[in-house]
């Protein structure tokens, strides 16, 4: 190898390790950002109180600053819109991978993909619209905007998610594994149980941790349908007020630098956490139950 | 007395779509031989190995026409259930391939679907099989790892075992050997002849001297047509035409 080609080898190579260290280290930056906008606030509060404290009232004398209903908030929207959009999402991709005829996934497919790019405030507005008033007439109560009608329209928002990324996963499943299976006398069914979703199951998993990332970062979405009010839900139909609303909802109006400001930030590591906690979960799982490396994302 | 024809085809066409793959394909296969099925690549021959066990089915634009006969009984007759059909009649395909889970479980695969649990039963099954395609000894140590583990011969002979452990009646073989090195095809080869004591084989295969080794009959298929079918020292010393003298004697193809 000539010099001359060399240097020019090594100037690429420099190139891309700056561009790799400008986007780490920007993240980074902003994780640090984050911390030391939220730990002040722990000078104030103890950890134990401000995770577990029943009450947030962050604008009386003296505020309280608990979050526990807003993580409860959060929990609960995202669990019961994973009860929704897994099934949903997992089963509607094993049907278009498996057993739509290929017209049939090939029209599908893009249509599921086009309802991942509604806007979130479009999904807002029809939970707003539509949702509210139904699910306040048919179940008689006092508000439509609650803990349901958030996890629905979030649930609405996962599963083009989940289904198009575990359809992914299913379809690249090898044919000759399909076959040998349906080769020793085993259905359709039990080919699609035994052995293709096994096969699948790392980038299944990676289809419901991105789908569930989605709901519980959402933003615009509780915002506008989740009721808003910071209390501990006692059953599906009461209104929550998950993290990121609450953040959104309050930042504009906390003084710039006070405790209610470093409580919001506060807030956001505590997202940021659960989030993390939620990704590695996912991760093991995904490790845990895959069988080989292929088929994965 | 058992008729000495295990299964056979009448008149059997193929088509995808409107291409017609195979031309009134008659073909018998003897009880407990081997029989082969050779021909240039495109000929129609693992097209036609696949009519055999229906896994033409998957072919959405795939047609048969005529008839295929098991035991004297047409299954591609209304009344015939694939799945249990395709329990009757194994297959070894072209390249390894194991399922990504333990040797044990990919062994155990078409027991379990056949619905037996008992453990005891299921370890005498999986011994069993894998003895029979000669594994056992080199893997009995290992049955919980898993068979992607195995090199490419043993993969291939842990999918034999795993046809077997189901009990098929006829084993079809679609180049079993042709991702192999010289050693494991041996292996493979030993074990065809000591198979077909209990099984009907029928193997496709793009190497001469493997048909003339392992094979009782010798079918020479040539677009899409059955040029050519008898005793296999027959076919490969007096062929009775041009093509087929051609083919073996590697003048084409």
């Amino acid at each position: 190898m000539t010099l001359k080609i060399q240097i020019k080898e090594r100037r690429v190579n420099y190139f891309f390790f700056s561009v790799a260290t400008i986007s780490i280290a920007s993240l980074f930056m902003i994780m640090m950002f984050l911390f030391i906008e939220g730990l002040p606030i722990f000078t104030k509060v103890s950890v134990k109180d401000f995770v577990f404290g029943k009450l947030w009232y962050p604008t009386s004398e003296p505020p309280d600053f608990g979050i526990f209903p807003l993580i409860i908030g959060s929990l609960g929207v995202t669990i019961f819109s994973a009860l929704m959009s897994i099934p949903l999402g997992v089963m509607t991709a094993i049907y278009l991978a498996e057993i739509a005829r290929p017209g049939i996934r090939e029209v599908v497919k893009p249509l599921v993909e086009l309802l991942a790019s509604l806007p979130s405030v479009v999904i807002g507005f029809f939970g707003m619209v539509v949702v509210a008033p139904f699910l306040q007439e048919v179940f008689d109560i006092p508000t439509g905007l609650n803990l349901c009608n958030a996890s629905l329209m979030l649930a609405f928002m996962s599963v083009p998610t989940i289904c198009s990324i575990s359809e992914d996963a299913i379809f690249s499943v090898q044919k000759n594994l399909k076959e040998a299976s349906l080769a020793l006398g085993a259905t359709q069914w039990e080919t699609i149980i035994r052995v293709i979703l096994p096969a699948s199951i790392s980038g299944i998993a990676a289809a419901i941790i991105l789908g569930m990332s989605r709901a519980i970062g959402e933003t615009m979405v509780v915002l506008m349908v989740a009721g808003g009010a910071a209390m501990i839900p006692g059953s599906i139909f009461d209104p929550v007020r998950p993290l990121p609303a609450n953040i959104a909802a309050e930042m504009a109006e906390a003084p710039f630098g006070g405790d209610h400001y470093h409580a919001l930030f506060a807030t956001g590591i505590i997202l940021f956490l659960l989030t993390i906690s939620f990704n590695l979960i996912a991760d093991h799982i995904s490790h845990k139950y895959r069988q080989s490396g292929e088929a994965s994302l | 007395m058992d008729s000495p024809i295990k299964m056979s085809t009448i008149n059997l066409d193929f088509y995808y779509g409107k291409f017609q793959a195979l031309q009134h394909i008659s073909l018998d296969f003897a009880r407990n031989q081997v029989t082969a099925l050779i021909g240039p690549s495109g000929c129609g021959k693992s097209t036609f190995l696949r009519c055999l066990n229906r896994m033409n089915d998957l072919i959405l634009i795939g047609r048969v026409e005529g008839k295929i006969l098991l035991d004297n009984e047409d299954i591609y007759a209304s009344n015939v259930d694939v799945v249990s059909l395709r329990s009757r009649i194994g297959m070894v395909f072209q390249k390894p391939n194991p399922f990504p889970k333990t040797i044990f479980e990919n062994a155990a695969y078409g027991l379990r679907i056949k619905g037996i649990k008992n453990k005891n039963t299921l370890s005498e099954h999986v011994e069993n099989s894998l003895k029979q395609s000669a594994l056992w000894n080199e893997v009995k140590d290992r049955l919980n790892e898993s068979a992607l583990g195995l090199s490419g011969g043993q993969q291939q002979r842990l999918c034999i075992a795993r046809a077997l452990a189901v009990e098929p009646e006829v084993l079809l073989m679609d180049e079993p050997c042709s991702a192999l090195d010289p050693i494991a095809t041996q292996k493979i080869e030993e074990l065809i002849q000591e198979l077909k004591a209990n099984y009907t084989i029928i193997t496709v295969t793009h190497n001469m001297q493997q048909a003339a080794r392992i094979s009782d009959t010798t079918a020479f298929f040539y677009m899409g047509k059955l040029i050519e079918t008898g005793n296999t020292d027959i076919i490969f010393t007096r062929p009775r035409y041009k093509e087929t003298e051609d083919y073996i004697t590697g003048r084409f193809g």
